[in-house]
């Protein structure tokens, strides 16, 4: 297949109207290519066991009635009723048709949309004011650098459960803040005191049950974890830009305002892509957060929870699968459309 | 003769502690070399191996553990020199070295070896990994431990010990042997029990003049009058708590109410999905009455910790939770000393009865095993009346076995075991997970993401029981 590039016997160079600067191979330059061909050849195997099979694969089982532990799920016709034993085959699309007339499954896009959405633009305005912070010139910064980085190492499921706990309505110390603390620390303040410790509430907010609480309280756990990441982009892209560019504009008269938003902006645009695309597509995959929050709750239920549970609770993998392709539609088009942005940022 | 058997036994026993050998080629190599049986068992009892992973499971030898235990009569010698493998416990569970001390009774006794593995952590993962052994019909495990809920899941793998421990099964609990036999196959024999148990603040009830609560009428009213009077001085305190969030617990407090109140099982016996019934629903209602009045708001999103956590504090005046919570009472210092437990209150109704949720976990016998004979006399010296006496008085696990709780043992060793006995006698319901058998998981899910519905106010009882019967019929339809 890899061959199929090299273009005829060398022995009659072919010298394509349009295309003369192109130079006849040398037996030399075939053998490169060659050499070339074999050295990325063990990547393109690795990304098709590990990638595409497994792909295909989904793609595959989302068109059949296959069981995770067992062959096929079959019609029981009722509880109480054995097995009666079936073949796996194919269903056609009757596994998305189930997924898209599924409410469950409809309200789990839209909350994963609402997570991915809300998170991703949080954390991408806090991650960027928290780069230009660490990359201007202050005392210790290396170890806010290193600091910043500390909720991003700790495990999800670790720091989910840690806010939940904070979370709490009983127990919880941000109640207790809203509710105790606070009101009596603003009350020390003169003139503005009594009106301020208004602002806070009387009674415990239950953060974690109330629909109107819910996905914000997640979300800003999230926030809270990734924005040193986004910041770690971020600063990355900042260290890039050439300093000089900056002095050259402050002597032109450039504002600071006008600096960030016709030179640093522009030019962080290949890094904040990134970060973006990476942010994004881990955050339309949101698992974690929510499950360790919520729980199998329906009003918090996303894409990845309810492709867990039809897998582990109903050992469909058919339906599984076609979850995870449509999952993976869904990302694929989201990549697509920031290609195209980076492309045109190219053009 | 003697001295090379004993240099033989000695660098046994080097290898076996070093890890290099596992329990199991260890008594092979032993058998094999002349080693006599005592012997080999005094080497497994003094001598544990380092693992390469789960150092924290690997239990300090502790002398005393199951130094109570009395090995019952009537165990088989014939199979001596067998070997069998068990999954029993977790890396977490700290009854590792009673489990070590009586296994090595068990192999002084009839010569059968075991080794002894532990499983995951949580109940979920494991039951993965046991149906990737089922589904390669491996022979590796030949005695697993499985949840009450599971034996409709692994009935297909397991032998039937109805028949060859018919005299053992007739002495558990009823109830627990039924919800363990699938279509005539008894899966697994009762090891240990749990149930849901209603909590209460002895000095509360007392300063408030209330009696220990029938009915869930009278724990909503007694809750609320001294939530009221406590409010005064502790604006943190609440009424009630049980476990509202939408996973497995929700299953198992939702059951509760509504077979309390008369209102059936999920799914009957005999298949029919009986959910959608007038008595169900307002049971329903009335625990979504509680929700923001004698229970926190979020109650909704609490687990078994969230409970613990309040009652522990202090905050709590009733509470739902399995046994565990009595022992972790005691050591906190807001309530030890202050708290007693009861089956959970009666709905209303004629059909109105206690109703307390089982858990706990069963022995059984992998149909892949090639080691039938020895894996059963292991379950019946593991599930007998003796090994659960031991276990109840030195580990606090409750048994299954009626005669067991009344064990003047276990009497000395815990007041809070034998009383017990009426919840697991007179209320002791069992999900419906024979019937739904390995749809369980499905039915439960589907259950309670409804009932969290209801608690959360999303929907009323009535219309969360229609679309319950309506999710439910459809799994069942495949």
């Amino acid at each position: 297949m890899s061959q199929q590039a090299v273009p005829a016997p060398l022995s009659q160079p072919t010298v394509q109207p349009g295309k003369i600067s192109e130079v006849p191979r040398s037996s030399w330059a075939k053998a490169r290519e060659r050499l070339a061909w074999l050295l990325v050849a063990p990547s393109i195997l690795i990304v098709a066991v590990v990638a595409l099979y497994p792909l295909a694969q989904s793609v595959r089982l989302s068109f059949t009635n296959a069981g995770l532990t067992t062959s096929c799920i079959e019609d029981r016709g009722g509880f109480g009723n054995a097995r009666a034993g079936c073949e796996r085959e194919y269903v056609g699309f009757a596994n998305y048709e189930f997924l898209l007339a599924n409410d469950q499954f409809i309200t789990a896009f839209w909350n994963t949309v609402r997570f991915t959405v809300s998170s991703v633009a949080i954390e991408t305005v806090l991650g960027m004011i928290v780069a230009l912070i660490i990359n201007s010139q202050f005392k210790a910064r290396g170890l806010l650098r290193t600091a910043i980085l500390i909720p991003w190492a700790i495990p999800t499921v670790v720091s989910s459960r840690l806010w939940a706990y904070m979370f709490n309505d009983a127990y919880g110390v941000v109640n207790d803040l809203l509710v105790n603390r606070l009101p009596q620390l603003v009350d020390w303040i003169p003139l503005v005191g009594d009106n301020l410790a208004g602002v806070f509430p009387e009674q415990k907010i239950a953060f974690l049950a109330r629909p109107e609480w819910q996905m914000p309280t997640a979300i800003a756990v999230d926030v809270w974890k990734t924005t040193p990441f986004m910041a770690l982009l971020l600063l990355a892209g900042l260290q890039i830009i050439p300093g000089d560019i900056y002095e050259a504009s402050t002597v032109d008269g450039a504002s600071k305002w006008q600096q960030f938003w016709q030179m640093t902006l522009p030019m962080l645009r290949p890094a904040l892509l990134v970060a973006l695309i990476f942010r994004t597509l881990d955050a339309f995959r949101v698992f974690d957060v929510i499950f360790v929050m919520f729980g199998n709750a329906s009003k918090t239920l996303t894409m990845a929870i309810f492709a867990q549970q039809t897998l582990v609770n109903g050992d469909r993998l058919g339906r599984t699968s076609a979850a995870s392709v449509l999952i993976f539609l869904c990302i694929g088009l989201l990549v697509l459309v920031y290609t195209r942005l980076v492309k045109l940022e190219e053009a | 003769m003697q001295g090379k058997n004993s240099t033989n036994a000695t660098r046994l026993v080097a290898d076996y502690v070093s890890g290099r050998l596992t329990r199991r080629e260890m008594i092979r190599k032993a058998v094999a070399a002349g080693v006599s049986v005592p012997a080999i068992a005094a080497i497994l009892a003094g001598a544990s191996p380092r693992r390469a992973f789960a150092q924290d499971a690997t239990p300090i030898p502790d002398p005393d553990a199951a130094s109570t235990l009395v090995v019952p009569s009537g165990l088989r010698t014939d199979l001596s020199g067998s070997s069998i493998t068990a999954v029993l416990a977790d890396p977490t569970d700290p009854n590792g070295p009673f489990l070590e001390g009586a296994i090595a009774k068990f192999t002084e006794a009839t010569g059968i070896a075991v080794e002894f593995q532990r499983g995951e952590r949580t109940a979920d993962a494991r039951l993965q990994a046991y149906r990737q052994q089922f589904a390669g019909q491996s022979a590796d495990i030949d005695v697993y431990q499985i949840d009450v809920i599971w034996p409709g899941v692994v009935a297909e793998h397991a032998v039937n010990l109805a028949e060859p421990l018919a005299d053992l099964a007739a002495q558990h609990f009823e109830a627990i042997v039924q919800n363990n036999t699938v279509e005539d196959v008894l899966v697994g024999i009762p090891w240990f029990t749990d149930a849901g148990l209603l909590y209460f603040r002895t000095d509360l009830l007392e300063k408030h003049g209330v009696t220990a609560p029938t009915t869930w009428d009278e724990l909503t009213t007694s809750a609320q009058a001294i939530q009221d009077a406590e409010r005064a001085d502790n604006p943190d305190f609440y009424g009630y708590a049980f476990q509202g969030r939408a996973y497995e617990g929700l299953t198992c407090n939702g059951l509760e109410w509504q077979v309390s109140n008369g209102g059936g099982f999920i799914v009957e016996s005999d298949g029919t999905v009986s959910i959608n019934n007038p008595q169900a629903i307002e049971a329903f209602d009335r625990a979504r009455s509680w929700v923001g009045t004698i229970a926190p708001e979020g109650v909704t999103t609490y687990a078994e910790q969230e409970t613990l956590n309040l009652w522990t504090a202090g905050n709590l005046a009733f509470a739902r939770n399995w046994p565990y919570m009595f022992a972790a009472s005691q050591e906190a210092p807001a309530v030890a000393g202050k708290v007693d437990v009861s089956p959970l209150p009666m709905g209303t109704g004629d059909a109105a009865r206690n109703a307390d949720t089982l858990g706990g976990w069963q022995l059984m016998v992998s149909k892949y095993s090639e080691n039938q004979e020895p894996a059963i006399e292991f379950i019946k010296f593991m599930c007998s009346p003796e090994f659960q006496t031991a276990f109840a008085a030195e580990q606090s696990m409750l048994p299954t076995i009626a005669a067991v709780y009344d064990a003047q043992e276990v009497a000395e060793a815990s007041e809070f075991i034998p009383r017990l006995k009426d919840v697991f006698q007179g209320g002791a319901v069992a999900r419906p997970s024979s019937v739904t058998g390995d749809l369980y998981p499905e039915v439960s899910q589907a259950y309670s993401q409804q009932l969290n519905q209801v608690l959360t106010g999303d929907k009323d009882g009535a219309t969360a029981a229609a679309d319950m019967e309506a999710e439910i019929s459809a799994i069942a339809g495949g």
